[in-house]
């Protein structure tokens, strides 16, 4: 996109608004509802359709086969037994993270930014959660088995294992799901009623009428979403930690060297709000664009994400110094073989790929110049999803390649159905997303209302205290 | 502007929302229960055989021995069905001519043995050993039943795994002096819980519950 001339004026001299001015409550109803009700769609949410449309069918076809072989044809195998299926599980759920910081602690911390972004960025965490939910039950061998995880009464007298952090995934994962959907749904019901007035045809008025749950927009109502949405702010803040805590602890439970690490839990904490907030810049720059909506999604927006990224990726650059440090300070050879492994072993042009990714590059967003210019901030983002999928590439495979015996080592690659699957669920997650930009509001059009209205009564207020003195 | 719904619609979606919530719970509850009744397990319900073979008969009026049918009881995994040359031990002699038992003279005289309908099988991944649980003190009845008062044979027991697992958790509950697993009807003379703990440790049974002791 082009940064437009006052665009980056503003952003050099103060900070650019939250909402361009000029607009009315029915000027950014009718813009956000328009999109998806009466406005073309333009070709390149089509080109990005297809693409997400082929990548799944490509995926439904490795799926396939996989379920008629079993999972051999994955390229893990004694000693690397876990692959593909848990660092695209660890990547696809650390992405989730960013909608649900976005959603819920900056509504709890009254972040008016928010505002523009949340409806997107929970909607990705969905599809983020979505994909990686895949990955476990495909990696079982034997999914239509995958029920045995849930603790039900059965007539196997069986009980999962509770001392497993495997079964801590299930229902961190699980929960994470039911809650962020919620939330998401729970926002959307203004929002729906919206559309339902607003649609012309029979057809689509029927069904978003039915979404809508009947809401007729009366103080009770009102009052009610927001009892239910900040309650559901509350249950979801804790998940934004718990989640990928107990996904590092799949790891960390263990005594393999390389994951046997306090420092887990916090360290990918702040990698999945990393990698997520920059999957959020990723989907934002070019939507905001086709779609005209650099209105409501600011400069402003851009740049506090930027910062976000830039603040977590710190966090997670401390994580790989003091993986390093740990390594040297325990004097625990097997840990010190592991980090002289990783840096100098087979696998160190992937580790050093990922230093370069998440720790070099990212130093550019200490700069107001990067972070207000979308294009470089695009690239940048990108980088840092390739950077933290190299990231569990790296934790996953040097630490499990090199085993405590060195006659069970061996090497570690993704075969084709392994790169099959994973670009199979980028194309499941962009599938998912331009169905929705397609037919549900992106932004939500009664919290940009309400912070309009704050926003202009704030200076009214200033306005009308200035008179009166 | 027209409404889009109406009103009726209301309580439509409210009973809607209720009645789909407990439709699932009982769908739910439906089938778990169905899948634990003699509708999927067969418990109690006698099949049709070949020959109305009556263990009651044989055992109970007769006074044969489980192990004179069923001989690699004590030495192999599979008890073993007997061969008709068993059965015509005493039907050459008696009822030799009764029309009921034509199947069993007509296998004798081609060679081709009874096709039994077999009531009591595990499925083929689990590993299942007779002589085992028999020399460890576990009865006959323990898992068949009181196969004594079968006119025709059924299944006493679901043989689901949780069933297994049940004895191989708490052997003391089920296990009895060796002289006595061809019992039927026995009754411990003493407490079965000093008698069970004491034959556990005589026996040397271990509380076998690890996947491989079955699923090998």
């Amino acid at each position: 996109m082009v940064v437009g001339k006052s665009e980056s004026f503003t952003a050099t001299l103060q900070e650019a608004p939250l909402i361009e001015p000029g607009h009315s409550y029915a000027s950014m109803t009718e813009k956000i509802s328009d999109i998806v009700l009466t406005k073309p769609h333009p070709r390149s949410w089509a080109i990005v359709f297809l693409t997400g449309l082929s990548l799944l069918m490509l995926m439904l076809y490795a799926v396939l086969y996989l379920f008629i072989r079993g999972i051999g044809i994955w390229g893990i195998n004694v000693p690397v037994g876990w692959g593909f299926a848990i660092i695209n599980l660890v990547w696809w759920i650390g992405i989730g993270h960013a909608g649900t910081l976005i959603s819920a602690i900056l509504l709890l911390l009254h972040q008016d930014w928010r505002t523009s972004i949340n409806r997107f960025a929970e909607a990705m965490t969905l599809f983020a959660v979505a994909c990686a939910g895949l990955f476990p039950i495909l990696h079982t061998g034997r999914p239509w088995l995958v029920y045995y995880l849930i603790p039900y009464p059965d007539t196997l007298g069986l009980w999962p294992q509770f001392r497993s952090p495997l079964v801590w995934d299930v229902f961190a994962i699980s929960t994470y799901a039911s809650v962020s959907l919620l939330f998401w749904y729970v926002g959307l019901l203004p929002d729906l009623a919206t559309m339902r007035d607003r649609a012309k045809n029979r057809f689509a008025r029927v069904i978003y009428g039915l979404f809508a749950l009947g809401w007729r927009g009366s103080a009770r109502h009102w009052h009610r979403h927001q009892v239910a949405s900040l309650l559901l702010a509350g249950l979801a803040t804790p998940l934004v930690v718990s989640v990928h805590t107990v996904v590092s602890w799949d790891f960390a439970m263990s005594i393999i060297p390389g994951w046997h690490a306090t420092i887990f839990p916090p360290y990918f904490v702040a990698g999945a709000i990393y990698a997520g907030f920059a999957m959020v810049m990723t989907l934002v720059i070019p939507i905001r664009h086709w779609y005209g909506l650099q209105d409501f999604i600011t400069i402003r927006h851009i740049e506090n994400m930027a910062k976000i990224t830039l603040a977590t990726g710190l966090i997670v650059c401390y994580g790989y110094l003091m993986e390093a440090f740990m390594a040297w300070y325990s004097a625990n050879p097997y840990e010190q073989f592991m980090m002289h492994n990783r840096q100098f072993g087979p696998y160190a042009p992937v580790y050093w790929t990922l230093i370069f990714c998440n720790g070099v590059v990212i130093q550019a967003l200490w700069f107001k110049k990067v972070r207000t210019n979308v294009k470089i901030l695009f690239g940048i983002s990108l980088i840092v999803g390739v950077g933290m999928w190299l990231e569990r590439y790296i934790i996953v495979v040097t630490s499990l390649h090199r085993d405590f015996l060195p006659s069970s080592w061996g090497m570690y690659a993704g075969t084709f159905w392994d790169y099959a699957t994973f670009l199979g669920s980028i194309g499941l997650f962009l599938t998912l997303l331009m169905l929705f930009v397609r037919f549900v509001p992106m932004i939500s059009g009664f919290e940009l209302r309400e912070l309009w209205w704050k926003l202009n009564r704030s200076a009214k207020d200033e306005a009308s205290d200035k008179a009166a003195a | 502007m027209a409404q889009v719904f109406h009103r009726s619609l209301n309580s439509i979606s409210r009973f809607g929302i209720v009645g789909g919530a407990i439709l699932a719970a009982g769908v739910a509850l439906g089938l778990a229960a169905a899948y634990r009744s003699s509708l999927v397990t067969q418990v109690n319900i006698s099949r049709a055989q070949p020959v109305p073979f009556s263990h009651k008969h044989h055992v109970n009026g007769l006074g044969l021995d489980c192990r004179y049918c069923h001989t690699s009881v004590e030495s192999s995994p599979f008890a073993g069905i007997p061969p008709t040359q068993i059965c015509m031990n005493c039907h050459s002699q008696i009822w030799s001519d009764s029309p009921m038992l034509e199947p069993v003279r007509k296998s004798f005289r081609t060679g081709e043995p009874l096709h039994w309908t077999r009531i009591n099988d595990v499925p083929d991944f689990v590993y299942f050993n007779h002589s085992i649980h028999v020399h460890k003190g576990i009865g006959c009845e323990t898992c068949h039943g009181r196969v004594d008062r079968m006119p025709l044979t059924w299944k006493a027991n679901p043989l689901y795994m949780k069933w297994c697992l049940a004895c191989h958790r708490a052997p003391e509950e089920y296990v009895r002096p060796r002289e006595e697993v061809f019992t039927m009807g026995w009754k411990p003379a003493e407490d079965q819980d000093l008698l069970g703990a004491r034959l556990v440790k005589e026996y040397h049974i271990q509380k076998l519950t690890h996947c491989s002791v079955c699923h090998r």
